[in-house]
């Protein structure tokens, strides 16, 4: 079963209290943040405490992410050195324009890697794409590299260099959100979308979210516990969509065993893609406890 | 290392810990705590601050702490930071003597 990442919740790398509780409201990966988050004069203090976090703080199968500051700025490297060697899961680039981006940090990474004798390849990369130029390059960013498991929007700095803002819409990301996803896919890695920075608006948030999911997101980034369980929620099968994928994969099932070509359920034909995401609904399911296998009888 | 000016790391707010060092010239380690939670953890704080400077290999230094319920991992990375300021080195840490 493919890892589910709905939920990627945002965590200032210099906060000790916010990373001691970040594993506790159910987030499906953190994102320790040693960029935006943190003041220039405490880079080095933000990078002791996410070390020190990685290695003592039991986040249980939480993926942890860091996300580094720019190779571009004094800070980068280090952060590398720091969280490769602390035995993050995913290291996360920020603004990412081209596939070098990619392949810069990698080179550090794998560095690192050999040094320590940690395995070359275990520590995997995201790209958060901010930019025109981002978007532009999507295909080949997400392309880049083995150790990609996702690209990521990051909306402020993407409006700011469109020169717009945020609308409460959000037609203003319709095409870089459908980049992101058309690239993710083509490449086979994941997709997830930027924040939404009104905490107290439930109403909107859960708007943006079922946006999202019918983009075809794989999930969200949240800067607020409560943000998740309104992502968890939209992202789960419904009772009805389980059922009915269930029938569809029975039926799939029984054709394939006596040889039938074209399947029929219910008077409609179901055809290849019908059962693919007949099957996504059900790893789906089964991945957030909705849905157990069962036995076949024979047909 | 060597200790060019005084320096501190951390915060007030709940959870962390204020770490102020600076070289003592009479040699020795000096550690002076504020806690909330003295009575209970006292020991055990100095005890982490007395292992980090062990392994960063340091043996004359005042320090002033001033804790807010700051757990072990807190302690540990404001002191390392703490002391890489005052020796004013930026860069190039010791990451194994950190491991």
């Amino acid at each position: 079963m493919e890892r589910l990442r709905r939920t990627m919740m945002f965590v200032p790398g210099n906060n000790p209290g916010m990373l001691k509780d970040a594993g506790i409201y159910g987030a499906d990966s953190l994102m320790l943040d040693l960029e935006d988050a943190v003041a220039v004069s405490e880079k080095d203090s933000a990078r002791f405490l996410v070390y020190n976090a990685i290695k003592t703080i039991d986040y249980g199968d939480t993926e942890i992410v860091v996300r580094i500051n720019s190779l571009d700025s004094p800070f980068g490297r280090e952060d590398i050195e720091a969280v490769v060697r602390a035995g993050v899961d995913v290291i996360r680039l920020p603004k990412t324009e081209t596939k070098e981006d990619i392949l810069a940090v990698e080179a550090a990474i794998y560095q690192v890697e050999r040094k320590i004798g940690r395995e070359v390849g275990s520590t995997k990369m995201m790209a958060a794409i901010e930019g025109a130029a981002g978007i532009v390059n999507a295909y080949s960013i997400a392309a880049s590299s083995k150790r990609l498991i996702g690209i990521a929007l990051g909306a402020e700095d993407y409006v700011t260099s469109l020169k717009t803002k945020r609308y409460p819409d959000g037609m203003e990301l319709m095409e870089a959100r459908s980049q992101i996803v058309i690239a993710a896919r083509a490449a086979g890695i994941y997709a997830l979308d930027t924040v939404y920075s009104d905490v107290d608006n439930e109403e909107g948030f859960r708007k943006e979210v079922q946006l999202i999911k019918q983009l075809g997101f794989d999930g969200k980034s949240v800067i607020n516990p409560k943000q998740i369980k309104p992502v968890h929620e939209i992202f789960s099968p419904t009772s009805q969509e389980i059922s009915k994928s269930s029938d569809i994969c029975r039926a799939a099932r029984a054709a394939l065993k006596k040889g039938i070509g074209v399947i029929s359920l219910n008077g409609k034909m179901i055809d290849k893609p019908i059962i693919a995401r007949a099957e996504r609904v059900l790893q789906l399911a089964k991945a957030v406890g909705l849905y157990k296998e069962v036995i076949e009888d024979a047909e | 290392m060597k200790f060019v000016k005084n320096a501190a790391a951390g915060t007030l707010e709940s959870n962390d810990i204020m770490v102020m060092v600076a070289a003592n010239d009479d040699g020795g380690i000096k550690i002076e705590l504020e806690s909330i939670v003295e009575k209970q953890f006292g020991r055990q704080i100095r005890k982490v601050i007395q292992e980090t400077l062990k392994k960063l290999q340091i043996d004359n230094i005042k320090i002033v702490a001033v804790d807010r319920g700051a757990l072990d991992y807190t302690i540990k990375s404001r002191v390392v930071c703490a002391v890489y300021r005052a020796c004013d080195t930026q860069g190039d840490y010791n990451w194994e003597v950190l491991s």
